[in-house]
């Protein structure tokens, strides 16, 4: 299931924002699609950073159901099934500054700070921020953003997902 | 023409009844990667001809319930041996245990995180002979083999049979201590943890007789789901000298994976052949 991946550079964008560039994070935002099923459940969401390679390197974002008693979300962690094998079943959920509660359909705005883990003392290379997403009775879906570390300009780079995500966005500056 | 491949199926499963000829034993768990603090899996467990539909028989399971005495070519199968590894090496009881018409079933409730290993075995020795020009039949232990068979009996023959079924599941984070093997008989040692299986992607195993290398041994892996497909699209592989083999699964879903030893000779006395079964049902997922 590896989904081709469209990158769009933005280059409005970066003579702009380079100058002006002093948030020191990274923005990402998601998009849940609203579907029309039957049956709809919340997606569980894994966000995370790794090489080219695709190796692990590091957790950004995990939504998964933390309102069900007995911590009992955690039974359906494993349909992130990519995040699953890569970190999840190293992890004992909820992880504090990690997971959060699921997302209701709509775009959402998270923000990584530059000079914490995994982007703090990032070694240079070429990495991909991936985002998975499971949804309870409906499919997965897996997007790949390649970019290359250190930032060298401001981007915005986006990739348009077909089923469980919509666009996904990563805001990068340098 | 129907008949005669129903009695002899029937036939076939009271003498060998983990032996895959036109027909497949298997365990079926109702998940193998789970996550989670209170994780259980299900288990089904059958011969059958499609994979993995339970439509012939039951795996006969001595520790799970009483199969109904008014079953077709019932009473007659020894049942075999259900045992449940702990990732911790420890021995798991089945739970809810029932014998169907079609299906034998159990639970295994996973308190440990970790790797369990579910095997069904079978052991015993199949003889015919001939006592004043009749043809007997008789089944039992290698030991019960001298005594019980007539010393008039004349050209005996006797095959001893062993036979695993397994399946493995893990909660959380995939552990190796319960993949550890017994010895005896023919056994898989994964190299590639069998819950790390994943579509397009290389696997690899060894296969052991008795502990040792079983080189040269074909194994044989059908995808599940053959029921709803023209050809049973079988992939074959033949172990290398250390019993290595490597397959690289085509798609997601559950595999049949099959191996048989046979020899001419035992330690046994008495024994003439022997027949060692390896089966395993794994899950491959999606990238």
């Amino acid at each position: 299931m590896r989904v081709p991946i469209s990158v769009t550079l933005t280059g409005a964008l970066t003579g702009a924002m380079a100058s002006s560039a002093l948030a020191a994070d990274v923005k990402l935002s998601i998009e849940i699609p609203r579907l029309s099923v039957a049956e709809y459940h919340r997606p569980y969401v894994a966000m995370w950073l790794e090489g080219a390679d695709q190796s692990f390197v590091g957790n950004l974002a995990v939504w998964y159901d933390l309102k069900q008693k007995n911590n009992e979300g955690t039974k359906w962690l494993k349909d992130l099934r990519q995040w699953w094998r890569k970190s999840g079943r190293e992890l004992t959920m909820p992880v504090d500054g990690l997971s959060t509660a699921t997302r209701p359909p709509g775009t959402h705005q998270i923000n990584i700070p530059l000079d914490r883990a995994p982007f703090a003392g990032l070694a240079a290379g070429e990495y991909q921020v991936v985002v998975e997403a499971a949804r309870e009775v409906g499919g997965r879906e897996i997007l790949r953003i390649p970019f290359k570390w250190p930032l060298k300009s401001a981007e915005v780079l986006k990739v348009q997902g077909q089923n469980e995500l919509g666009t996904v966005a990563v805001d990068l500056k340098p | 023409m129907r008949l005669a491949i129903k009695i002899s199926a029937i036939a076939l499963s009271l003498c060998v009844p983990l032996a895959a000829q036109a027909h497949r034993a298997w365990l079926l768990p109702s998940a193998t990667v789970l996550s989670g603090d209170d994780v259980w899996v299900t288990v089904d467990a059958a011969v059958s001809n499609d994979l993995f539909y339970f439509e012939h028989f039951p795996l006969r399971i001595a520790n799970i319930g009483t199969a109904p005495a008014d079953m077709p070519g019932g009473r007659a199968i020894a049942a075999a041996e259900l045992s449940i590894k702990a990732p911790d090496g420890s021995k798991v009881e089945a739970r809810n245990g029932s014998i169907g018409r079609y299906r034998s079933t159990f639970d295994v409730h996973l308190t440990q995180k970790g790797t369990y290993k579910i095997a069904v075995s079978n052991h015993g020795v199949f003889a015919s002979y001939k006592l004043n020009g009749e043809t007997k039949r008789w089944r039992g232990t290698a030991e019960a083999l001298a005594k019980e068979i007539p010393e008039t009996a004349q050209d005996v023959k006797a095959t001893m049979s062993q036979s695993r079924v397994e399946v493995f599941v893990t909660s959380g984070k995939p552990t190796r201590d319960a993949l550890k093997i017994t010895g005896a008989g023919l056994e898989l040692e994964p190299i590639t943890h069998p819950n790390d299986l994943f579509a397009e992607t290389p696997a690899s195993f060894r296969l052991l007789l008795d502990g040792k290398p079983a080189a040269g041994t074909k194994v044989s892996i059908v995808p599940g789901g053959n029921r709803y497909r023209d050809k049973l699209n079988e992939m074959s592989v033949t172990t290398d000298k250390d019993g290595k083999f490597s397959v690289t699964w085509p798609t997601a879903g559950m595999y049949w994976m099959e191996a048989v030893v046979r020899e001419n000779a035992t330690a046994v006395k008495g024994v003439n052949e022997r027949r060692a079964t390896y089966i395993a049902t794994l899950e491959v997922l999606p990238q």
